[in-house]
């Protein structure tokens, strides 16, 4: 570096690069850059010396702080479940049926129950809980395994038809489509269309109405208003889980519905299951 | 400084210059991650982890083919918010058979990793075929035609000799036995007790409810499995992570 190359115009060195005759000047790097490079430098050593960093030959350097992110989401979970733990525990131990009459806990079980309820059961009953072609809607009074909230926490917590949770609500409709002939399961779907005040064949009605008798009433009740504790839905009313128009109720009688909740007990904790139940008792159709 | 006034021969020489920058990179590969591979609380060791079924490998496939990792993360981060929201974090055991992991970095839709049994085989179909159908609020494309793609396991055996080539423990007998296991899996009226033997929590039903095996069985069958293997009632964290 003794022959030094300087800019005629500038008056400053250049790098002594020559592109085609075009040279780059070469000008100290501005003070406050340098000395911020400089600080990030002493910065990296004293974090590495703080913070888990190296590593060693069976572990990383703990750092001098002792941070672990693990931890940190512990205290961070402990402190809440310490804000709360008053609430949770009586919520866990509550008897349901005389939940709304203690406010502050209800209410208190209604917002909790809310947030479960968005997070963990919107998937399939809608963010609204209304429900989708099925999936009950659960803003109505109609209930398959009932409407308490005894009845309806119970449902939360081992759900239905699963076969994780040896306590689910179980119910097996048959599909007809093997049982019964074609005309006679015409019959049927025309008496349930009558059975629910829609248009019907009245012939038909007739003739399926004696089917209904020996195959359906059993489960669904002479008149069809559903048994709860076998989840056959009410037939007399218009509210439909896959659907009451004629196709729909074909496809049920010929090859039947099975509709499956997943049990949420054991991944909700007794205090969240109370809440959901809780949230869901109130938000319309809760008896 | 006279030294630091030689860098003019490094940077004329591309030589030089490559067996140079070749050699900064040795000093970070080497703090950074060979030391993954010895330390032994990279991967600690929990109750439950165990290679994939080969219809859960399958599943695990259409779900890279169609790009899933893309909207979906498979990573529980260590805060309270995402605890609450989809359970325990995410262990680095969780995916060690993963080849490759399934991580994702960014959340168009929901985590995934613990999706595993949440929801019932009929949803997950419902949702794969029409999203909007149950979730009106959804962005998520239709994956419809997985139904209509039948698959035999043709070569699954390879599949899962493959993963075994890279390191995943699969014996000779699950190897011998993949494509029986793929198929018995999505019969619940078959004789599942050997593959439940070999991949002990294999969920075995007709994920999609139809007669034929298709890609819907497979992807489904996958995302029933996922999170739900590690027995977190034995799982004690390790405070220095």
């Amino acid at each position: 570096m003794a022959d030094k190359d300087i800019d005629e115009t500038s008056g400053i060195e250049t790098t002594g690069h020559d592109w085609d005759g075009i040279k780059e000047l070469n000008n100290p790097l501005p003070r406050w850059w340098l000395w911020c490079f400089y600080l990030t430098i002493i910065w990296g050593v004293g974090y590495s010396i703080a913070y888990p960093a190296w590593p060693m030959i069976t572990g990383a350097t703990s750092g001098l702080l002792g941070y672990s992110t693990r931890a940190e989401v512990a205290q961070e979970i402990a402190r809440f479940e310490e804000q709360n733990a008053g609430l949770e525990t009586a919520l866990a131990e509550v008897d349901l049926t005389t939940l709304a009459e203690n406010t502050e806990l209800n209410r208190y079980a209604v917002a909790a129950g809310g947030a479960v309820f968005r997070a963990q059961c919107s998937q399939c009953h809608g963010s609204g809980a209304a429900g989708a072609v099925g999936y009950p809607n659960l803003l109505d009074d109609d209930w398959l395994w009932g409407g308490d909230i005894e009845s309806i926490a119970y449902t939360i917590r081992h759900g239905i038809r699963n076969e994780t949770d040896f306590d689910a609500r179980w119910s097996e409709m048959p599909a007809f489509g093997d049982i019964l002939e074609r005309d006679e399961i015409d019959g049927v779907v025309q008496h349930v269309l009558a059975l629910s005040g829609q248009d019907h064949d009245a012939e038909m009605a007739t003739i399926g109405a004696g089917v209904f008798m020996d195959q359906c009433a059993a489960c669904h009740g002479d008149g069809g208003e559903g048994i709860r504790d076998l989840g056959a839905p009410n037939l007399t009313d218009a509210i439909w889980l896959y659907g009451g128009d004629v196709a729909a109720l074909t496809e049920t009688v010929r090859n039947a519905r099975f509709g499956i909740m997943p049990p949420w007990g054991e991944r909700l904790g007794e205090a969240d299951t109370n809440a959901v139940a809780a949230y869901v008792h109130q938000l319309g159709g809760g008896e | 400084m006279a030294f630091l006034d030689k860098h003019k021969m490094l940077e004329r020489s591309p030589t030089l210059l490559l067996v140079g920058s070749f050699l900064v990179v040795t000093v970070g590969g080497i703090v950074e991650i060979a030391p993954l591979f010895y330390l032994e609380n990279t991967i600690e060791k929990v109750e439950g982890m165990r290679p994939y079924s080969p219809l859960e490998l399958t599943g695990r496939d259409i779900y890279i083919r169609e790009g899933c990792y893309v909207c979906h993360s498979q990573m529980i981060r260590p805060m309270r918010d995402e605890v609450e929201r989809y359970g325990h974090y995410s262990l680095a055991a969780e995916s060690m058979y993963d080849h490759p992991h399934q991580w994702g970095s960014k959340r168009t839709g929901p985590d995934v990793a613990r999706v595993g049994g949440r929801y019932s085989d009929t949803w997950h179909v419902d949702h794969l075929k029409d999203p909007q159908s149950v979730v009106p609020e959804s962005i998520m494309p239709k994956y419809a035609f997985l139904a209509d793609t039948v698959i035999d396991g043709e070569y699954v055996q390879d599949l899962v000799e493959t993963h075994a080539f890279v390191g995943v423990p699969y014996t000779e007998e699950m190897i011998a036995s993949a494509q029986a296991d793929f198929t018995v899996q999505a019969d619940p009226d078959g004789d599942w007790d050997a593959l439940v033997e070999r991949y002990p929590g294999a969920v075995v039903s007709n994920f999609d409810g139809q007669p034929e095996l298709t890609e819907m069985d497979a992807l489904v069958a996958y995302l029933q499995m996922l999170g739900t293997l590690v027995d977190f009632s034995t799982f004690t964290p390790d405070a220095s992570r």
